[in-house]
């Protein structure tokens, strides 16, 4: 792999940037894998990687319908952070954050994982014990939280508006090593070094079926052939239900349009994240100068990136309330991604009632911050037959009733 | 040097000047003027700096495409970064502010970057900052946002209100040019409710600036008519200043109307959206100039040649002196021959063709222009501004044949259609290889919910460039808008307009074709975010060969301008490096906005004390007047303590509980949710939505009840009265009527809509005080009106009455442990029972009490509250409650849940009490650890504290919480860190503290 540096761009930049190679390999897919994974966003390109890196399983296909990192990966408003309240959550969100603060060495990709911390504000007496709770929690989990005043509020975010007339900030949860990523970089780095293993990430090819043949899966049908593998990886968020009807089970998941927006850029204003999950809003500011903003999903599903326009209203209105300031700033672009919903807003990772397949999906909105440490639960998974990280999100939780629910005290958005 | 001219302008008034100020220098404009026209009226040519390298700009546009031109307006709380001066319309004492440099615009310090743009190409920061690894968040990032940016954030409360309107249409016809003005005029015609919406302040769009005649008219005579024939329709509707913003799914349109942007000092809204929902849409909005890439084709003083028109014959301003013109296309000459015609020199019209242009062309060297054709440019001379341009052969690699001597560049890549409404809602576009130009699929429009397309595309918007084709375009679309509505249209004839023979466009994606990289390099497609030629080819070559991946790379068409004017152009260079068709490579999506909408506008009138507003009971302003401290419960206020002059909050709560235990006290319970459930099989509906049997409640009885989710968990719980055989009134928590209400008619609208049976929320109907103390009765029996005796009226007993001569219902329930009766009645008289209630309660030293006391005093009695107890995870069997699960019914809501393994488990967390061994108070939400790390390092823990308080009746602290197997180990003692390090030690105990018989309430 050609490594990059300061000191290879200078290099490159005396013949004009002619000798760049290629980030990733577009290779024919061969006719057999050791073990394909099916999604190449961040949760399929990190259980690759990790594969790889801590298995040394590197006959490995990657085989995504659209581009690489197309989907939520490349919609989502980069928040990391680890500051839940269950003990399986904080376990795998944390060891993620963890391993977002070494990414960008550890691939030689700059992912701009900047920890410039997280508020979640408490606008209510009941936010305000709920996330007296967590810090008690996260304590006993390691997970480096504390439960602030307004008045550290305002001097962490000065723009903040702590008197709203309607929710007056009372406090706020801060977790000041959690922060952002540049979204695209998390899914391009990890291709790259998954390209240089050896792998092949497969772009534009769908998955049309799943063959399975006495309880085991034994290869794909796509657009671009019959690939035979011993071992699948499912891991495609929103269209998990699509992919699991193939491989003949069902899943409760639900799939809805969740949607996000920038305003124009402007010079550095906001240091820090802020979540307002009593008025279903959330905001920082890229390191581009967009304040990029995130509200609730949508309360019906579809399938089609859109969603509608209310729901921007009505985060909008409340940031407006909370940061009075963005008023006079202008909406750039709003979009949509298609978020997967379990029935307790927590991911599954786990087996499927065929003995070599396993899946990864579920995160719901809040996707992007587990990217490594999903992949490393997965890879284990895959790996080994089990993971600690894993172990509380399998499929079968739903029929006996172990919820992993985090609206508990944050709110939906996470 | 750029100046007005002395004649001409056909939107200025000269008679009207207005002043301005632009980095603190006045200048002066006149009314009709932008104030980009106005700018360069006054010879300044330099009005930003793009995003990346900081390099000098110029305008380049005249419309909302512009990506250089942009200030900062007004001042204090009316500032706002990022407006385009070619949208602002020039008003008396206009104050803008350059952006993105310093010290100042001349002299940017960040203009140094620059310099070293050979080492910071497309995504160089994914390849560095890398080490040491803490240097990004302390020192490259913070160096990166301090550059990036681009005007200064907005630093008070915006003094501005906005608004939303609501219309619903026939037909939105977005873009009033003359395709839109004859579709709508058609349309109106036919009787359909028209709205039509321009982004400008003019009628017209491009064509009177063309030079358009139509049935043997100049354009501006012909626009004239059409609008005061629209004006004379009833049924259409037209707004100036209004532009499209979003299309969504069926016909669902945003508009955005600047209302006062324009006026100095002006009242009402500034902004205004609508929210309109139309039959059909038809976009008219006309076509997009494309730049051409030649090396330095950045410098100020390089503009759109149909922006360069629009300066002269619409503000009698001239660019430049010399003003070379660049194209590869016919409509360019029209600007050569305008400037001409202005007076001002064209050394040279520089075309790209070999055969060089149609009629204009010819009409260029009748007017004695030179025009050299298959010619290009190989590159521009000038620091800050053109000075000259080099020119070479377009199908060469860029031998310089030629210099010419000049100070603007009026340039012209062609023309693309605006399509980003017809896309935004999954509009399809094809390639047209003749037009060089992606225009609507007719055959894949964004379809509504009966599968048809409801958005029409017309004229240039829709790929046509001639008038007359335009103008039949839109007769076309009016007619198809019309029968799709279901209304016929009379036939009309054909409009005539002048056409003139057009020689085709070519296509030209670099100058010259073959340029090498040295050339490609100096070649910007994203002018403000400075993406190059050569970044796009990089991004290629590296693999970023999807259209998306090749944007967000390089940040092609990521900036204020969407990629209004590079996008095209990029991805003609990406699939040119790809070797693949333009069309397989495809577009980036649209997304709305068209062009950026204030966050003010989408907030809309909702703010304030408008943005989801307070909800206050009856007795309010009696509870302001006692100077309650006030917490919000879901939208409600409620007192949470009434603090006498001289105490703490804390002492206040003290000395409320002990009113409530020693004497008596009143509680404003107005917020307790209501629902009245109603028909003959309420009964039914009550058995399943709760977990006990209610249908065998007797009419005069009340019952504590629970509602499960479907899951199982306890969602809310609250006292059920009979009214009468088929009517119950259930009670809720404050926060909880709302949602309970959705969900009783959730299961009624969606599985049991064959039962008769109605609910209905009539919380805000009633004031609900309550009466709680020892003293309770005698309160009561003061009041008088009722027989509230143990014998006439026991526990769980409810009756209707009079009281103070008010038409009283009492329920005879307790919340405290206390004696104590609930009085609810109609909203509008709650305020003087309250009167009468305290007024006869003073001898017995009766006194409010607030939610704190209320919380303290159920606790001390162990009693749960939903949110405190429950979080969502815990069912009825965790705390105790099991015999409010009726064993005897075949379903509710929740059983099912119930009946899972994990949920019935016997070792769940389940309710205690807790006494801390110091007699202090345990910390709210700390956790009961037990020995040892989990598989995942985390410490074991085996309960948590849900409710903690200082009992003043008990003189210590008490709590509750959950415990594994809880119930089981009375006596033994946990550990609960927290957050501070201090470890609390607690004995598990009953969670009943006081009066656990409940003698206290059933006297």
């Amino acid at each position: 792999m050609q490594r990059y540096s300061a000191f290879a761009i200078a290099r490159e930049a005396l013949r004009h940037h002619t000798g760049w190679q290629r980030a990733w390999r577009s290779p024919e897919p061969k006719r057999r894998y050791d073990t394909i994974i099916i999604g190449a966003g961040g949760h399929g390109l990190a259980t690759a990687y990790w594969l790889g890196k801590l298995y040394g399983i590197r006959d490995v296909a990657v085989i995504e319908k659209g581009w690489l990192g197309g989907g939520n990966t490349g919609r989502n408003t980069t928040i990391i952070r680890s500051n839940y309240l269950q003990d399986p959550s904080a376990a795998i969100y944390e060891k993620s954050r963890s391993l977002y603060e070494t990414m960008s060495q550890d691939i030689n990709y700059n992912v701009m994982f900047s920890p410039r911390g997280v508020l979640m504000l408490a606008q209510t007496e009941a936010e305000a014990r709920g996330y007296r709770r967590t810090a008690h929690a996260n304590a006993l989990q390691g997970v480096e939280t504390q439960f602030v005043s307004s008045w550290r509020v305002k001097q962490l975010c000065p723009i903040i508006s702590l008197e709203g007339p309607r929710y007056p900030v009372l406090g706020a949860l801060w977790q000041p090593r959690a922060g952002t990523a540049r979204h695209d970089a998390v899914a391009w780095g990890y291709a790259r070094a998954c390209s240089d293993m050896g792998m092949d990430i497969i772009q534009k090819c769908e998955v049309t079926g799943i063959r399975s043949e006495g309880g085991q899966v034994t290869g794909v049908s796509t657009t671009r052939g019959e690939i035979e593998c011993d071992r699948l990886g499912i891991v495609v968020a929103g269209h998990s239900g699509a992919l699991a009807d193939m491989a003949g089970f069902r899943l409760p998941i639900e799939s809805v349009a969740l949607q996000a927006l920038v305003s124009e850029p402007i010079k550095p204003a906001m240091d820090v994240v802020v979540m307002a999950n009593t008025v279903h809003g959330y905001m920082s500011q890229s390191d581009k100068g967009e304040m990029v903003i995130g509200g609730g999903a949508d309360g019906y599903n579809n399938y089609t990136q859109r969603g509608s326009f209310h729901h921007i209203e009505e985060t909008v209105r409340a940031l407006v309330e909370t940061f009075p300031m963005i008023s006079r700033l202008k909406m750039l672009r709003q979009w949509g991604g298609i978020v997967d919903m379990t029935g307790d807003r927590s991911p599954i990772i786990s087996k499927t009632p065929l003995g070599n397949c396993f899946i990864n999906c579920g995160w719901g909105t809040g996707g992007f911050k587990a990217v490594p440490g999903s992949g490393w639960a997965m890879a284990e998974l895959m790996a080994k037959g089990q993971s600690p990280l894993a172990e509380a999100f399998t499929l079968d939780r739903f029929r006996e009733g172990r919820f992993i629910d985090e609206s508990v005290a944050a709110g939906v958005a996470h | 040097m750029s100046r007005r001219l002395s004649q001409g302008g056909r939107l200025i008034d000269r008679s009207r000047t207005f002043h301005f100020t632009v980095d603190g220098r006045r200048y002066g404009g006149f009314a009709g003027d932008t104030l980009a026209s106005a700018l360069l009226a006054s010879n300044r040519t330099l009005m930003g700096r793009s995003f990346k390298y900081h390099r000098p700009r110029g305008v380049v546009s005249s419309g909302a495409e512009e990506p250089n031109a942009l200030f900062g307006l007004g001042t204090g709380d009316r500032f706002e970064p990022n407006q385009r001066a070619t949208m602002t319309e020039l008003y008396p004492d206009l104050t803008a502010l350059s952006q993105n440099r310093w010290p100042n615009l001349e002299q940017d310090l960040g203009g140094l970057i620059s310099r070293a743009a050979r080492v910071l190409p497309a995504g160089f920061y994914y390849k560095t900052f890398l080490r040491p690894r803490v240097f990004w968040k302390h020192v490259y990032e913070p160096v990166i946002r301090a550059l990036a940016g681009l005007g200064h954030a907005p630093a008070e409360k915006d003094a501005d209100r906005y608004e939303h309107f609501n219309v619903t249409v026939d037909v939105l016809i977005v873009g009033g040019g003359v395709a839109g003005l004859q579709a709508a005029r058609r349309a109106g015609a036919a009787g359909l409710r028209v709205l039509l919406v321009e982004q400008t302040a003019q009628w017209g769009g491009r064509a009177p600036v063309d030079g358009a005649v139509i049935e043997g008219k100049p354009a501006d005579a012909w626009i004239t008519g059409v609008l005061s024939e629209l004006q004379s329709m009833p049924n259409v509707h037209m707004r100036p200043r209004t532009m499209g913003a979003g299309v969504y799914d069926h016909g669902y349109a945003l508009v955005y109307e600047r209302v006062t942007d324009h006026v100095s000092g002006a009242q009402g809204p500034r902004h205004r959206l609508w929210r309109v929902r139309a039959g059909r849409i038809l976009t008219t909005t006309g076509a997009l100039e494309r730049p051409l890439s030649f090396a330095g084709n950045d410098l100020p003083g390089v503009m759109l040649a149909g922006a360069v028109r629009d300066y002269v014959v619409n503000h009698a301003v001239t660019p430049g002196e010399r003003v070379l013109v660049v194209t590869n296309n016919d409509d360019a000459y029209r600007t050569a021959l305008a400037l001409s015609e202005a007076g001002v020199t064209v050394p040279a019209i520089v075309d790209a063709r070999p055969g060089g242009g149609g009629a204009l062309a010819e009409a260029a060297r009748s007017a004695g222009l030179r025009v050299l054709t298959g010619t290009a440019i190989a590159g521009l001379s000038g620091k800050r501004h053109v000075t000259g341009a080099a020119l070479c052969l377009q199908d060469g690699t860029g031998e310089v044949t030629e210099q010419i001597a000049c100070d603007t560049v009026a340039m012209s890549g062609g023309w693309s259609p605006v399509v980003h409404l017809w896309s935004h809602c999954g509009g399809k576009l094809t390639w047209d290889v003749d037009e060089v130009m992606f225009r609507p699929d007719p055959n894949r429009p964004p379809t509504g919910a009966d599968g048809r397309g409801f958005v029409e595309a017309a004229g240039a918007a829709n790929g046509y460039l001639a008038t007359a084709d335009i103008l039949g375009d839109a007769d076309r679309a009016a007619r198809a808008v019309t029968e799709a509505l279901g209304r016929s249209l009379d036939d009309a004839p054909a409009l005539q307009a002048e056409r003139e023979e057009t020689a085709p466009i070519r296509a030209v994606w670099t100058m010259p074709e073959k340029a090498p990289v040295k050339l490609r390099e100096k070649m910007w497609l994203d002018y403000q975010n400075d993406v190059k030629v050569s970044d796009v080819a990089l991004a290629a070559q590296e693999g970023f060969e999807s259209v998306e991946h090749a944007k967000r790379y390089t940040t092609l068409g990521m900036a204020t301008d969407q990629g209004k004017l590079s996008n095209i152009n990029g991805l003609a260079i990406l699939a040119d490096t790809l070797g693949a068709e333009i069309p397989a490579v495809g577009t980036t999506t649209f997304r709305p906005p068209y062009t950026p909408i204030s966050i003010g506008s989408v907030a809309g009138e909702a703010r304030g004390d408008l943005f989801q507003p307070i909800r206050r009971t009856p007795l309010h302003h009696l509870h302001e007047a006692a100077g309650a401290v006030f917490e919000p419960v879901g939208h409600w206020r409620r007192p949470y303590v009434f603090p006498r002059d001289g105490e703490t909050v804390a002492q206040a709560v003290e000395r409320e509980i002990l009113t409530v235990r020693h004497k008596v006290g009143l509680l404003d319970a107005s917020t307790l949710g209501k629902i009245i459930v109603k028909g003959p099989d309420a009964g039914r509906f009550v058995d399943m939505i709760y977990t006990n049997k209610m249908s065998t409640l007797k009419v005069g009885r009340c019952r504590y009840g629970l509602m499960c989710s479907e899951n199982g968990f306890l969602m809310d719980d609250g006292v059920v009265a009979r009214l009468d055989e088929q009517t119950f009134l259930c009670h809720t928590t404050s926060g909880g009527a709302d949602h309970i209400h959705a969900h009783m008619e959730d299961w009624l609208q969606t599985e049991w809509w064959d039962w008769q049976v109605y609910v209905a929320n009539v919380t805000e109907q009633y004031a609900q005080i309550a009466v709680a103390g020892p003293k309770a009765r005698e309160v009561l029996e003061t009041v008088g009106g009722m027989d509230v005796s143990k014998d006439a009226m026991a526990f769980m007993d409810w009756a209707d009455g009079a009281l103070a001569g008010i038409p009283v219902r009492v329920f005879r329930i307790s919340f405290s442990g206390e004696l104590s009766y609930e009085i609810a009645v109609p909203a509008s008289r709650g305020e003087a029972l309250w009167q009468a209630l305290r007024s006869a309660g003073e001898t017995h030293g009766i006194a409010p009490y607030g939610t704190e006391a209320l919380h303290v005093l159920r606790a001390e009695k162990g009693l749960i509250m939903i949110g405190d107890e429950t979080d969502g995870t815990v069912v009825p069997q965790d705390l105790g409650l099991d015999w409010a699960i009726s064993k005897k019914k075949d379903d509710f809501i929740g059983m099912r849940g119930q009946q899972r393994r994990e949920l019935s488990r016997p070792d769940r967390w389940k309710l205690v009490g807790l006494e801390t061994l110091s007699g202090g108070v345990l910390p709210d939400g700390a956790y009961a650890v037990e020995e040892g790390r989990n598989a995942n390092g985390q410490r074991n823990v085996q309960g948590r504290v849900t409710s903690t308080y200082r009992s003043p009746t008990l003189g210590r602290g008490i709590a509750m919480g959950l415990v594994r197997n809880g119930p089981d180990r009375m006596g033994e003692v946990l550990d609960f860190p927290g957050t501070d390090g201090v470890v609390h030690r607690a004995r598990i105990v009953s969670p009943a503290f006081y009066d656990p018989e409940g003698e206290r309430q059933n006297v």
